[in-house]
């Protein structure tokens, strides 16, 4: 619970970092500042994959059911971040590129995540057995986190006419309040995550313990 | 499992005379047109015709109840997936070639002297598409609309296999040199040897009762 509070405080103070102390950037004007929801978003989305993976390996290898329930709660936040991700992207995207949408390497490789956990997601659900839904949720998180790098190579060879992430661009600097904003807000998207996952978890766990 | 395994193969060829209608009919008589399309449609036919054949692995296994003899089978479970995706990676070598033949024929279209670069970059595709192909197919057998489940669980893996594929063969038919692909040649076989390694390491967890 405590976990909750802290996301939910810290959320607040990443709005107000946002909104309040964060300068205006020069170029972009206010839409910049979505990227303080955009660029935490995908981060968790990341972590939230590489946790299914983490997950699925320990179920398979233990047969722990608490595993699982990581595995399953982890994919849902990551279909669920990436999709923030995308929407906000999005409504970047409008105003800048003049598109909602652009067949952008960036883009397309996180809208390929998207789809491949929102096929894990559909091969749960159409499990009924537990036991097995499990086993073969493991092995399509292993084989769907593979795929990320060769997703990230082929994609990003197949079209780059992009920017290189705001944040590694070499020589690119940002004021100190944006950075300190992006952090606030880096964090509290990353508490927030592990509050759902704490929440989502416990549900998965009471579902089994009822069925059962 | 002989008989049945041609009957696949017959389907799948009228499957792919069917497939050249619709692309003759979509894309119009253009030819210039076509030759730019031409690797992307190939890639199509190959994919669709894929899903149809691969998705049909283990439908044997399934319609005769002798998927508990699988689980059953003694010894190593991985050689089980070999021996299927052996099956497989021949099946679907077989209707591309067909394929092939019949885009040459009825869009008149030269492969000739592309022909051994192409084959590379057909081969080292269809292992790719093949190996998760088997993997899935044993994931979705035992599913229910796993009609539905097995394309839409396939073809977003596959994405770095048909980027790679159709972009090496848009080179190779302009006449380009194997190395001007080579980035996407290793991506291939990174993505076979990833592919492979995992259904290899992982099948055993799908035959378990």
């Amino acid at each position: 619970m405590a976990l909750g509070w802290l996301a939910a405080v810290g959320l607040g103070a990443g709005l107000l970092m946002a909104f309040g102390v964060a300068p205006r950037e020069a170029t972009q004007g206010n839409v910049q500042r979505i990227m303080y929801l955009h660029v935490p978003s995908v981060w968790v989305a990341y972590v939230a994959f590489a946790v299914v993976l983490v997950a699925s390996i320990v179920y398979l290898a233990r047969r722990a059911e608490r595993a699982d329930h990581v595995a399953h709660a982890s994919a849902e936040l990551g279909v669920l971040f990436t999709g923030l991700t995308i929407a906000t992207g999005s409504i970047w995207g409008k105003p800048t590129w003049g598109a909602w949408w652009t067949w952008d390497a960036r883009l397309t490789s996180v809208s390929i995540l998207f789809v491949m956990y929102l096929g894990y997601l559909l091969l749960r659900g159409m499990i009924d057995e537990g036991d097995r839904a499990a086993r073969y949720a493991a092995v399509l998180g292993v084989v769907a986190a593979l795929n990320i790098p060769l997703v990230h190579f082929s994609v990003y060879w197949w079209r780059t006419l992009h920017q290189p992430p705001s944040l590694m661009r070499p020589g690119g600097s940002m004021p100190g309040m944006i950075v300190a904003a992006l952090l606030v807000n880096f964090a509290a998207f990353s508490l927030l995550y592990l509050y759902f996952l704490a929440k989502r978890v416990r549900l998965l766990r009471l579902e089994a313990e009822a069925a059962a | 499992m002989e008989r049945r395994s041609k009957e696949t193969l017959n389907a799948l060829a009228f499957f792919s005379l069917l497939l050249l209608f619709v692309f003759q009919f979509t894309l119009g008589p253009d030819r210039e047109r076509l030759a730019a399309a031409l690797p992307g449609i190939l890639w199509l036919g190959f994919v669709l015709a894929g899903l149809l054949g691969l998705g049909r692995t283990f439908v044997l296994e399934r319609e005769n109840d002798c998927w508990d003899a699988l689980l059953l089978a003694p010894g190593d479970k991985s050689a089980i997936y070999v021996g299927k995706l052996a099956g497989n990676v021949l099946l679907m070598l077989v209707v591309e070639t067909l394929l092939l033949v019949l885009f040459t024929f009825f869009f008149n279209v030269d492969l000739a002297g592309a022909l051994p670069a192409l084959a590379l970059v057909v081969a080292l595709g269809t292992l790719g598409l093949a190996a998760v192909g088997t993997l899935f197919a044993a994931m979705t057998a035992q599913v229910r609309a796993r009609e539905l489940l097995f394309p839409v669980l396939l073809l977003p893996v596959q994405v770095p296999v048909l980027l790679a594929t159709v972009k090496a063969t848009e080179a190779v038919l302009l006449g380009e040199p194997l190395s001007a692909v080579a980035h996407w040649l290793k991506l291939l076989v990174a993505a076979d040897v990833v592919y492979v390694a995992a259904g290899v390491l992982t099948f055993d967890f799908l035959l378990e009762s």
